[in-house]
């Protein structure tokens, strides 16, 4: 059971970041949802760059983008620009205190969100709005309980 | 631990295959419209994730139903019977004015309208991107869904169906950038085409000159052009009219009536009316007439009553 757990716990939380990133929620509360997908992706990318970059944020990203009815590549596009940037450089990431990498999140997080911006600017005229940016916040203070649970998780499992 | 640089293409050629599909994907859908018949089955993959997401929304809702005391309910009873009455009293009165109405469409030669098909459907989900007014409601091809059909709720006019799944499908409201509607005033026919804001709250009327009788509080009902929407359905309430002659056109704000930010459940309509029609149009009189003898013997019934 351990065994099969540890081939796809990757997929496993991926699965699990998608279905809170389109849960239903009040309009309130919507506008803080944090990018769950971007940060699941984030932790694999820099714990196991080896087996989780550009390729799975793709995939993701259009998983995504038929989730949320946007035109297909959108996501897809965005999440593999933002995951390619911390692939790059896991191992200088890979050092610095959880706090700094919160800071890096909400960099990685905000250039994900104009990125999707600029793409949807191009198709249909949407306006900018600094709402939009209420994520990477978000994000940002999620991050160090996410890097801890996905830690224990790869540690427990021993996935490598 | 073996770097990702030991094995398959590098990074950057990785970085540069994704953007090159992903532009690609979106030129090819969004220029060419190339996903149309394949997006069905890609929504119909991607659906157990959507009804697994709506599970706990699900739950929560199911275990307040069960936890509703006695007092609630007998209150919601009395309010819905209390309801009801008032309902059937205007539905009387609704009947008398069908009939009366489609006597007089007679006398003028106009076509009868005929009824719709109707069928309940519940939201399944609400997008969270910020940039476009989508919902997701649990009916799709199996119960006979098909695009560009006209939703409602309780109130007025909630948008048209986008993408049509197996079991569920995508209703674009009408607050959405991308969407506008052909509707007229109730209280001159004036013409306009509202079309989305963004905001959930907003619909702006496009092109009105300043010189256009339209006011605050004027009540928009779809005017049926365009054969997309049926025709009557409460629309919009106009909030504010801004006549800047500074610029060319009139700035006219209208709030739509659909309460789209809670939206629960939703009705699926079919005009029958093409259905009705076919056959009459392929032989006109054998079928007008049989039509014609039952509604005047409705008419003459209706004065002994």
């Amino acid at each position: 059971m351990i065994l099969k757990a540890r081939h796809y716990v990757i997929a496993i939380t991926i699965i699990i970041s998608l279905v809170l990133q389109i849960m239903p929620m009040p309009i309130q509360v919507d506008m803080y949802r944090p990018d769950w997908v971007l940060i699941v992706l984030a932790y694999w990318a820099m714990a196991l760059p080896n087996r989780v970059n550009v390729g799975i944020a793709f995939l993701t990203g259009l998983a995504l983008d038929i989730l949320v009815g946007t035109t297909l590549g959108i996501h897809s596009l965005a999440l593999s620009v933002s995951v390619y940037v911390l692939a790059a450089n896991y191992q200088r990431l890979r050092n610095y205190s959880v706090w700094q990498q919160a800071i890096i999140i909400g960099l990685l997080s905000s250039l994900y969100h104009l990125v999707v911006f600029w793409l949807q600017h191009l198709l249909t005229d949407v306006y900018f709005q600094f709402a939009y940016l209420w994520p990477v916040l978000t994000s940002m203070l999620l991050w160090p309980w996410v890097f801890w649970l996905l830690r224990k998780a790869r540690r427990q499992l021993r996935i490598t | 631990m073996d770097t990702i640089f030991t094995r398959g293409p590098s990074l950057n050629n990785r970085l540069a295959l994704a953007i090159a599909l992903s532009v690609l994907l979106i030129f090819v859908d969004h220029k060419l419209d190339g996903f149309k018949s394949t997006r069905v089955y890609l929504n119909s993959i991607m659906s157990p994730l959507q009804y697994l997401a709506n599970l706990p929304s699900l739950m929560l809702s199911e275990s307040a139903e069960r936890l509703t005391s006695q007092q609630q309910l007998l209150e919601e009873n009395k309010r819905l019977t209390n309801r009801v009455i008032e309902m059937s009293e205007r539905l009387q009165r609704f009947e008398v004015l069908q009939s009366e109405n489609a006597q007089l469409r007679k006398l003028l030669d106009g076509p009868v309208k005929t009824g719709m098909r109707k069928m309940v459907a519940e939201l399944m989900a609400v997008d969270n991107n910020p940039f476009s007014h989508q919902v997701l409601v649990n009916k799709g091809a199996i119960d006979g869904v098909y695009e560009g059909q006209s939703v409602l709720d309780d109130r007025g006019i909630v948008g048209q169906v986008m993408e049509v799944g197996s079991t569920n499908s995508r209703v674009l409201l009408i607050s959405d950038l991308t969407h506008a509607i052909p509707v007229r005033a109730l209280r001159n026919n004036i013409r306009f085409i509202a079309s989305g804001s963004g905001s959930l709250e907003e619909l702006y009327l496009e092109h009105v000159p300043h010189s256009v009788d339209v006011k605050v509080g004027d009540l928009l009902v779809s005017s049926g052009l365009g054969n997309v929407f049926p025709e009557g359905y409460p629309v919009a309430r106009v909030k504010t009219v801004v006549r800047d002659e500074s610029r060319p056109f009139a700035r006219v704000i209208a709030q739509p009536l659909a309460r789209l930010d809670r939206l629960r459940y939703m009705l699926l309509l079919w005009p029958e009316d093409d259905i009705a029609e076919e056959p009459a149009k392929s032989d006109d009189n054998a079928d007008a007439q049989p039509n014609d003898e039952k509604a005047n013997g409705a008419d003459e019934k209706e004065p002994q009553s």
